[in-house]
């Protein structure tokens, strides 16, 4: 069923746009740059999607917290700070997500050295280090925006809100390879998470390497975050409320919940971002407002109808 | 009885600060062995170095004759299966997931539970009395419900050896009693070599075969109830006046509590 809600949302989302154009009108030959445009942004919109909720669940799993999201740990400021190093020496703005990307990598590893201790990585000194690195890091990025000369600079608030404008083709199937390989890693460990998720030292008596594991799953959602962030900024909430939804349907069993998370968050992010650019054509609106707009009084619903069911 | 574990001269602890001294003693096949003494006497680190979890700086623990520490992770948590004090649930399982988590040894990742793992599964929870909670999910069951999915989900890892960390000190006395007769029984019947903290002495005293008095990181005694709860034994470890007689109907020492303070 999740199968016929994507296709759906995949067909919304290229017929839809801020150019009306019935179906025939956009295969024919003169709309093909538009088609193209339009499939690309499903593509990534699937990608990002799948790829934040499945963070998500990652980081939730790890720190056991079900309120994480893939920013908790502060690779949206890294990425940010990347980002704003890059316009602050001038760089070309095709290398903008690489620097992105290597800024949220840095941060990971930084956050993830601080926290360890004796070799262990517990969660809450995680928690701590994410969100203080975090901190220090988005200081820093104003910092640089504010010294700035550069009319760039102020732009760069409007790119960290988030979109899933593609600026290349190739950029876009880099990353897609590199999310695709994190989902993998993610299913490959799900049952490996469900039982750390029950408390490390259970893990441990039940014969896993909880050190390795949660370290390879903390690259694993890593590498996730960085790739969408680089390309389209922060979108928020998506990563938090779909693992969540998911949970309130089909229960905690990860080995559901990952695969489930990313087939209903990639159609989600297609549906949301159909809507951010044909509501008031031509602004864009950006996507993270309409997903924590949409996404949040569904998820209300679905937390108020549970709660009820107990009483 | 063969040797089963052999603790030899094992000293243990966090960072700088040891918690056991030299610990020496041996454990047999199919016994039944509580550890008791004061807080902070080292109980909980000692049950979590026999158990695979926390290497000891110095000495050895030998399983069947082969270091302890030498063996993997998997291959031990097919022996031994761990009950804690309490779980946090911050996840709404299933009591069936939980319970076939206890297969999580067996399996290779990605690889489907089998037909006799599920079987397995099905077993423990009859044991445990848990069937009929299937379906519930984890965190909506009372501490002692949760408590017997616990155990079911270590008696699906089939294991030989089952260590308890004062399993039912958050329990009432009908669940109390519940749960250390069912360990009994497992003990008896299944043959499972049993290793239990406890905090309340009479009722280490009714169900182990054997206690180990620990005090200030070091074993204090060792041997069947008769030996070790003796009232000069207790009033010296636990720094409390105590009165020592017979439960009547077990013939075991029975321990009660006096209001004064010892002198």
């Amino acid at each position: 069923m999740l199968f016929i809600l994507l296709c759906a949302s995949v067909l919304v989302g290229i017929s839809f746009g801020p150019t009306k154009l019935n179906l025939s009108e956009l295969f024919s030959s003169k709309n093909v740059v538009i088609l193209h445009l339009r499939i690309a942004r499903v593509i990534l919109g699937l990608i990002a999607g799948a790829g934040l909720a499945v963070a998500g669940v990652i980081f939730q799993g790890i720190l056991r917290n079900s309120l994480a999201e893939p920013y908790v740990l502060g690779v949206s400021s890294g990425a940010g700070l990347g980002a704003v190093l890059a316009l602050f020496f001038n760089l070309s703005m095709q290398f903008l997500p690489v620097t992105a990307f290597l800024g949220a990598g840095l941060t990971m590893f930084i956050v993830y050295a601080i926290a360890k201790i004796n070799g262990r990585v517990s969660s809450h000194s995680l928690l701590l280090s994410g969100v203080i690195v975090g901190a220090i890091f988005s200081s820093l990025l104003l910092f640089f925006v504010s010294i700035s000369p550069n009319e760039a600079m102020h732009g760069i608030t409007w790119w960290l809100l988030g979109s899933l404008q593609v600026s290349e083709i190739k950029l876009l199937v880099g990353i897609g390879i590199l999310i695709l390989i994190g989902i993998c890693v993610a299913i490959y460990f799900a049952r490996d998470l469900n039982a750390i998720s029950l408390g490390e030292d259970e893990a441990h008596h039940l014969g896993i390497n909880v050190e390795l594991v949660k370290k390879i799953l903390f690259i694993a959602a890593s590498l996730i975050t960085g790739s969408v962030v680089c390309v389209c900024g922060i979108i928020g909430f998506v990563g938090l409320i779909i693992p969540h939804a998911i949970r309130l349907i089909c229960g905690a069993n990860n080995r559901i919940v990952i695969p489930a998370s990313a087939i209903s968050s990639g159609t989600f992010l297609i549906l949301a971002d159909t809507l951010s650019r044909t509501l008031i054509p031509p602004v864009e609106i950006p996507i993270g407002v309409i997903t924590a707009l949409i996404g949040g009084p569904i998820f209300i619903a679905l937390l108020r109808k549970k709660q009820k069911a107990h009483f | 009885m063969p040797e089963l574990i052999e603790v030899k001269n094992i000293s243990c602890g966090y960072c700088n600060f040891p918690v056991l001294k030299s610990v020496s003693f041996e454990i047999k096949d199919g016994e039944f062995l509580g550890i008791i003494g004061p807080n902070g006497s080292g109980k909980s680190t000692l049950l979590k170095s026999l158990s695979h979890s926390l290497k000891p700086r110095q000495g050895v623990i030998n399983y069947h004759d082969k270091n302890l520490y030498s063996i993997t992770n998997t291959e031990i948590a097919r022996d031994f299966a761990f009950v804690p004090q309490d779980t946090v649930f911050n996840f709404s399982f299933t009591v069936w997931e939980v319970a076939l988590m206890g297969r999580i040894p067996y399996l290779k990742p990605m690889q489907k539970e089998s037909r006799s793992d599920l079987e397995i599964a099905q077993e423990s929870m009859r044991i445990t009395d848990t069937l009929k909670l299937k379906m519930r999910q984890i965190n909506e069951l009372s501490a002692g419900e949760k408590q017997m999915v616990i155990i079911a989900k270590a008696l699906t890892q089939e294991p030989k050896v089952l260590f308890l960390d004062e399993p039912t000190s958050h329990l009432d006395i009908g669940h109390q009693i519940k749960i250390l007769n069912l360990v009994k029984e497992l003990n008896r019947n299944k043959k499972i070599t049993v290793i239990i903290v406890l905090h309340d002495l009479n009722l280490a005293s009714e169900y182990c075969d054997k206690i180990l008095l620990l005090s200030e990181g070091a074993v204090n005694k060792i041997g069947p109830a008769q030996e070790v709860l003796t009232y000069e034994t207790i009033e010296n470890v636990y720094k409390t006046l105590v009165l020592v007689h017979k439960n009547p109907v077990s013939g075991k020492p029975h321990i009660l509590l006096l209001k004064k303070e010892k002198a």
